[in-house]
């Protein structure tokens, strides 16, 4: 096949171009790098239809060669229409951002952050507990498992301390008055 | 078999509907459907003894079999087998089943709720371990074995609401189903080597079957077994495992789960015994197990405890005899497997009946229940003397034969085998001594303590269960001829250890044997060192716990959530550039990798443009795209990027394209509009609130990225060698589609289905714009355009921020705008004087009919010249565009008073019907059909039912742009003149009395 060089460089700049905007924060530049880069993909499809030809409107005594390859057309047509909606779904999304946030820019994830930050200590996988020594006990000795002193600090992840924990402490701090009441169940 | 599964899960799954209405005595029936399993097995008797164990399916004389397709791409079949091993575990897992329910009926409280999911958990369980032992086929063994792991899982987690229960239960799971996983591979890999997944004909390759593929896979294979039936260093789970309630552990974790690990090292050793690692691993495992289990048995003082630490011991036995691989050993391996589940089971029901009617099992505090509780107390004797090996009871029997086939191995192999020999005899000593001291624990007075008290006498039918295990162990140590009779198919299946050799046999006395002398010693030593429990527990509580699997499991998993979190945090950042980046550079880099790799060739023949004026636009487009990246503003960025869109229609036009230019000049400029109304109400300059980092990554990362889609393009190029599938088309579009317009053609006829698609998934991405802009409710209140008062659309009602100039200008516009008369436009007087220009709305009023027939033009004629649908869609949509722009909101409501849901719904339904039009007509989907008319004055037509499907999808776009102006247009409108009214709330009004409210 021959490649056409000046479609080969314009199709290059367009994902270039479209790659930097598409990496940005801003909404509308990474809207405007979408746009580029599908047009980008549209080029591709367009250079390797081939040489270019008649348009495929078929004539008597034009040999199929001739005519500019029509089945990357239909492909194209498709996706310049999909494009084209995807461009007002994503425009309408910007809209929102903006109404609910008053920022048009892509946020980080804090949610994610939390989570990278997170302890590894969890009560319900190690905490100690007491082995039980009937079924048939009402009260579990283990009850207040979440309250119960972490057993080391070591390799842990974040120094402080996380809200779940304060609370227990907390709860633990009102639930000594009661009494030893679950030693009794347990033992 | 089939038939028999199938029922037992039906009643399973129908367990909790019984137990609603007649409470726990649903046990009762859940136990006789059991039972009624049990005679069920014992009919195959005859069949199976007669059977030829060796014979694979279809062979004369070959045990019952059954088979179904299910997978066959994958060869895996619902197959199943009942040869004489599958027929022993069915025994034992039907029969102890049944007495288990029968049980659980006075285990449970009267009115317990939760009675209904554990029987058909617990049942669920009998009916998978039942599919277990009679799989024929890899994969459904696999699928088996792990529905035992879910169901153990979740009756270990019975009390799910304590913590004890709960951790135990995700222990026990994460162990198996970590063996599971690890027996998967082995199974699918031996599967692959042997050729076939059907279990018989792999047992029956393994002769044939040798070298280190096989070796490994074995081993993967052991590692499932030994998860399941707890040996180290898997053994931890089951003590933990005995949080559930004690049915479960009499079942689960006595008789039939654990040992599915068992029947699998029985079920693979008549062909894999000799495999490399088999020997080493069972015996070294086992024997250890063994050691470890019992010498932590003596330490318990939970009597559920000592079973269980009992039990791990027991399982390291029966692994080391049935993976041995010689005739006496696969004898004396199901004799011991029948007769450690008749008594464990019995055990473990002795002791829920002491915690269900004392309320503990320590037997630091249990005392005296031996005078008080006698029927308890015999039933518990004859069970735990089964298990020390003591005669006349089963249990001794089977223990003999497994010496003596040890004894046999350590005459014949020395060395090795006289090391088994006598760990397996310092194990015994230690079986005997842990079990006198469950006896004596469960039962004997202990100084200082009351007679433990029963809240409750025991029940007959409570106690019947044991009962009847004990007297089993009884009856079969007298005759124990039936069972032999039903194990011997089996172990004929392996040679004798020394050739020529007749096989041992089952029976209380062989005469005074060596093997004899052995028992006697292991009596004698565990009385002893029951005797001396006292010094014998001093020393044991000096001696560390050198190796605590259990904390080696925690630290472990302690590990796995570090690393994980560790992992989570620098992966998962929370930010959505950083992952683009990574996705985007992975597709830069490994495209380059594959091209070095393959060797890249770019030589291909080359030009530098078509014709220049493809040089030009391509300026133009590089002009754009370059702009758009550095352009300040953000309507001038849009615009840049606009450019690019005209100028690629223009390269579209050049090459021979015309139906793309069409399209894609008609959607740029519809974009361009949507920008501008969606974006208005954004800040025009400021188009970051942070400063943007890292622009010299990207930029890099941009231009690398365009480099390697060049070269990937031009190597793709070259590689070329085939012609277009599109050189038929021309001829099919004429012949098949009857349309000239081959594009066309190809959209709504060749690859309609495309389209169909197409359209589908415009009307999803309208009602998406819809749906942000709206949020509650589609599409506007429509209203009477004669209730709009003139000129309140898009009033400025304040005039604080203007300046002095402009607020002049706009009191003389309106003060030309007095005439109530609808002009040019039917609702141009709605607008406010300011908006309105009225040379717009001439031009709009003299082009919009021309466009819209214009539109319908390019729909009909699409079929034979450029156009169509989605050309002639987008050209009805830009007229009403320019309604909209010309003479607002209630101007679009006039020129099109239908809902945009409506329009598209038409259109798909259109596009639909043409689809399944010709189904009637005994056609295909799609299929299209043209009749030839001649119209006076137009003249002849071909009317093709294609054109038709166009028009659904004229209709479908028309309503895309319809949603999208009245959502990003007119409802925007709307909000910010909503906005503006109540920003300038008690501020100055130009006009004080046209304050009406914002006309919807």
């Amino acid at each position: 096949m021959t490649v056409n060089l000046t479609l080969l460089i314009v199709m290059g700049v367009m994902f270039a171009a479209g790659i930097y905007l598409l990496l940005e924060r801003s909404l509308t530049r990474v809207l405007l790098g979408v746009i580029l880069i599908s047009n980008g993909a549209n080029l591709l499809l367009l250079q390797v239809a081939g040489r270019a030809g008649l348009a495929p409107l078929v004539q008597n005594g034009v040999e199929s060669e001739e005519y500019f390859d029509p089945l990357p057309q239909a492909l194209l047509l498709t996706a310049i229409v999909i494009a084209f909606a995807l461009v007002s779904f994503m425009l309408a999304l910007i809209y929102r951002s903006w109404v609910l946030a008053r920022r048009d820019e892509v946020a980080d994830d804090l949610e994610d952050q939390r989570v990278a930050r997170q302890e590894a200590y969890d009560a319900e996988e190690d905490a100690p507990v007491i082995e039980e020594t009937s079924e048939f006990i009402e009260d579990d000795p283990n009850e207040d498992y979440e309250l119960v002193t972490r057993p080391d600090t070591e390799r842990r992840h974040g120094t402080a301390p996380s809200s779940r924990t304060k609370a227990s402490q907390d709860r633990r701090r009102s639930g000594s008055a009661e009494g030893g009441r679950t030693d009794e169940g347990g033992r | 078999m089939t038939t028999m599964l199938v029922v037992l899960f039906a009643v399973s799954i129908a367990a909790p509907i019984i137990f609603h209405y007649v409470g726990r005595r649903a046990f009762f029936i859940l136990a006789g459907v059991s039972a009624a399993g049990l005679v069920w097995a014992l009919t195959y008797v005859p069949d199976v003894l007669s059977a030829d164990q060796n014979a694979l399916a279809g062979q004369p004389n070959a045990p019952p079999e059954e088979t179904f397709e299910w997978i066959p791409e994958l060869g895996v079949e619902l197959s199943f087998r009942m040869d004489a091993l599958a027929l022993v575990m069915s025994i034992l897992i039907l029969g102890v089943g049944a007495l288990v329910l029968l049980y659980c009926a006075r285990y449970f409280p009267k009115g317990e709720k939760a009675a209904g999911p554990f029987g058909a958990q617990l049942f669920a369980f009998a009916a998978s371990m039942l599919g277990l032992v009679l799989s024929d086929d890899l994969v459904m063994l696999f699928i088996f074995w792990e529905l035992t792991t879910i169901l153990s899982f979740l009756l270990i987690g019975y009390s799910a609401h304590r913590i004890f229960a709960r951790r135990s239960a995700v222990q026990a799971l994460i162990v198996t189903t970590f063996g599971g996983l690890a027996m998967l591979v082995g199974l699918l890999w031996i599967g692959e080597l042997a050729g076939s997944y059907r279990l018989s004909e792999v047992i029956a390759a393994g002769s044939e079957l040798s070298g280190t593929a096989v070796d490994i896979a074995m081993v993967l294979v052991l590692v499932g077994a030994l998860s399941k039936s707890a040996l180290v260093p898997f053994h931890f789970w089951l003590p933990a495992a005995m949080a559930a309630p004690t049915p479960v552990s009499a079942y689960l974790h006595a008789a039939a789960m654990v040992k599915a690990g068992v029947y699998l090292v029985a079920r693979f050793a008549p062909g894999y015994h000799d495999s490399s690692f088999w020997l080493p691993l069972v015996l070294g495992l086992g024997l250890f197990t063994m050691l470890v289990g019992a010498y932590r048995a003596l330490r318990q003082t939970d009597i559920k405890l000592v079973l269980a630490y009992g039990t791990v011991s027991q399982l390291g036995f029966l692994i080391m005899i049935n993976g041995l691989g010689t005739e006496n050993a696969a004898l004396a391996g199901l004799a011991m497997l029948l007769a450690h589940g008749f008594f464990k089971a019995a055990l473990f029901m002795v002791v829920g009946i002491i915690d269900h009617n004392a309320g503990t099992r320590d037997l630091r505090v249990l005392s005296g229940l031996a005078t008080s509780q006698k029927p308890l107390f015999w039933v518990a004797v004859i069970a735990t003397a089964s298990m020390a090996g003591l005669p006349p009871l089963f249990g001794f029997v089977a223990k003999e034969v497994v010496f003596e086939s040890f004894y046999e191995i350590a005459e014949l192999e020395g060395g090795w085998g006289w090391v088994v020999m006598v760990g397996v005899v310092l194990a015994s000593v230690l079986t005997f001594a842990y079990s006198a001291r469950f006896l004596w624990g469960a039962f004997g007075r202990k100084p200082g303590r009351d007679t433990t008290i029963f809240h409750h006498p025991v029940d007959g039918v409570f106690l019947s269960a044991p009962a009847v295990l004990s007297v089993v162990t009884v009856v079969a140590a007298f005759y124990p001829a039936p069972i032999e009779a039903l194990i011997a198919p089996f172990s004929e299946l392996f040679d004798p250890a020394v050739a020529g050799e007749s096989p041992t046999y089952l029976a209380l006395w062989h005469g005074l044997t060596p093997v004899l002398g052995l028992s006697v010693l292991t009596w004698v030593l565990g009385a002893l060192l029951f005797w001396a429990r006292r010094p014998v527990a001093t020393v044991q509580a000096r001696i560390p716990a050198w190796i605590d699997a259990a904390r080696g499991y925690r630290a472990m998993m302690r590990a796995l959530d570090d690393f994980s979190i560790w992992l989570t945090g620098r992966t998962q950042r929370g930010s959505l550039g950083y992952y683009l980046f990574i996705i985007l550079a992975v597709a830069t880099i490994s495209p380059i990798v594959v091209m070095l790799l393959s060797g890249m060739d770019v030589s291909a023949h080359h030009i530098v443009a078509e014709q220049p004026m493809q040089m030009v636009l391509g300026a133009v487009v590089i002009s754009g795209a370059v702009g758009a990246v550095f352009a300040p503003k953000r309507f001038m960025a849009v615009l840049m990027v606009s450019l690019c869109g005209y100028g690629i229609a223009g390269i579209f036009a050049l090459q021979g394209a015309p139906d793309l230019a069409l399209t894609l000049l008609l959607v740029e400029s519809i974009v361009l509009v949507v920008f501008v109304l969606a974006l208005r109400s954004l800040p025009q300059r400021v188009w970051t609130q942070s400063a943007t980092k890292f622009k010299l990554g990207r930029a890099v990362l941009g231009i690398s990225f365009g480099l390697v889609v060049m070269a990937a393009a031009a190597v793709a190029m070259n590689s070329r060698v085939a012609d277009p599938v599109s050189l038929e088309y021309p001829w099919m579009s004429l012949d098949v589609g009857h349309g000239a317009n081959i594009v066309n053609v190809t959209l709504v006829d060749l690859r309609a289905w495309d389209t169909f698609g197409e359209i589908t998934v415009l009307a999803a991405a309208a009602t998406g714009v819809a749906s942000l802009i709206f949020v509650k409710r589609r599409d506007v209140q429509r209203r009477n355009i004669s209730e709009v008062p003139s000129g309140s659309v898009g009033r400025i009602l304040s005039d604080e921020s203007l300046p002095p100039r402009q607020i002049r200008e706009i009191q003389v516009v309106r003060s030309f705008a007095t005439v109530a008369r609808e002009a040019w436009l039917v609702a141009g007087r709605t607008l406010a004087p300011e908006h309105r220009s009225i040379i717009f709305e001439v031009v709009t009023r003299l082009m919009f009919h021309a466009i819209v027939l214009l539109s319908i033009y390019l729909l009909l004629a699409g079929h034979n010249s450029p156009g169509g649908g989605f050309a002639g869609g987008l050209l009805a949509g830009l007229a009403l565009i320019l309604r909209y722009l010309a003479g607002g909101r209630y101007e679009l409501e006039a020129a099109i008073p239908v809902s945009a849901g409506a329009l598209m719904g038409w259109g798909l339904a259109v596009a639909c019907f043409t689809g399944v039009l010709p189904l009637f007509v005994n056609g295909q989907v799609f299929q299209s059909f043209y009749v030839d008319l001649t119209i006076p004055v137009l003249g002849e037509h071909s009317l093709v039912s294609s054109v038709l499907f166009d028009v659904g999808v004229y209709l479908v776009v028309i309503g895309l742009i319809l949603d999208i102006l009245r959502s990003l247009g007119s409802e925007i409108d709307v909000r910010s003149e909503q906005d503006m009214l109540s920003s300038s709330d008690g501020g100055h009004h130009v006009h004080s009395e046209t304050s009406l409210g914002v006309a919807r």
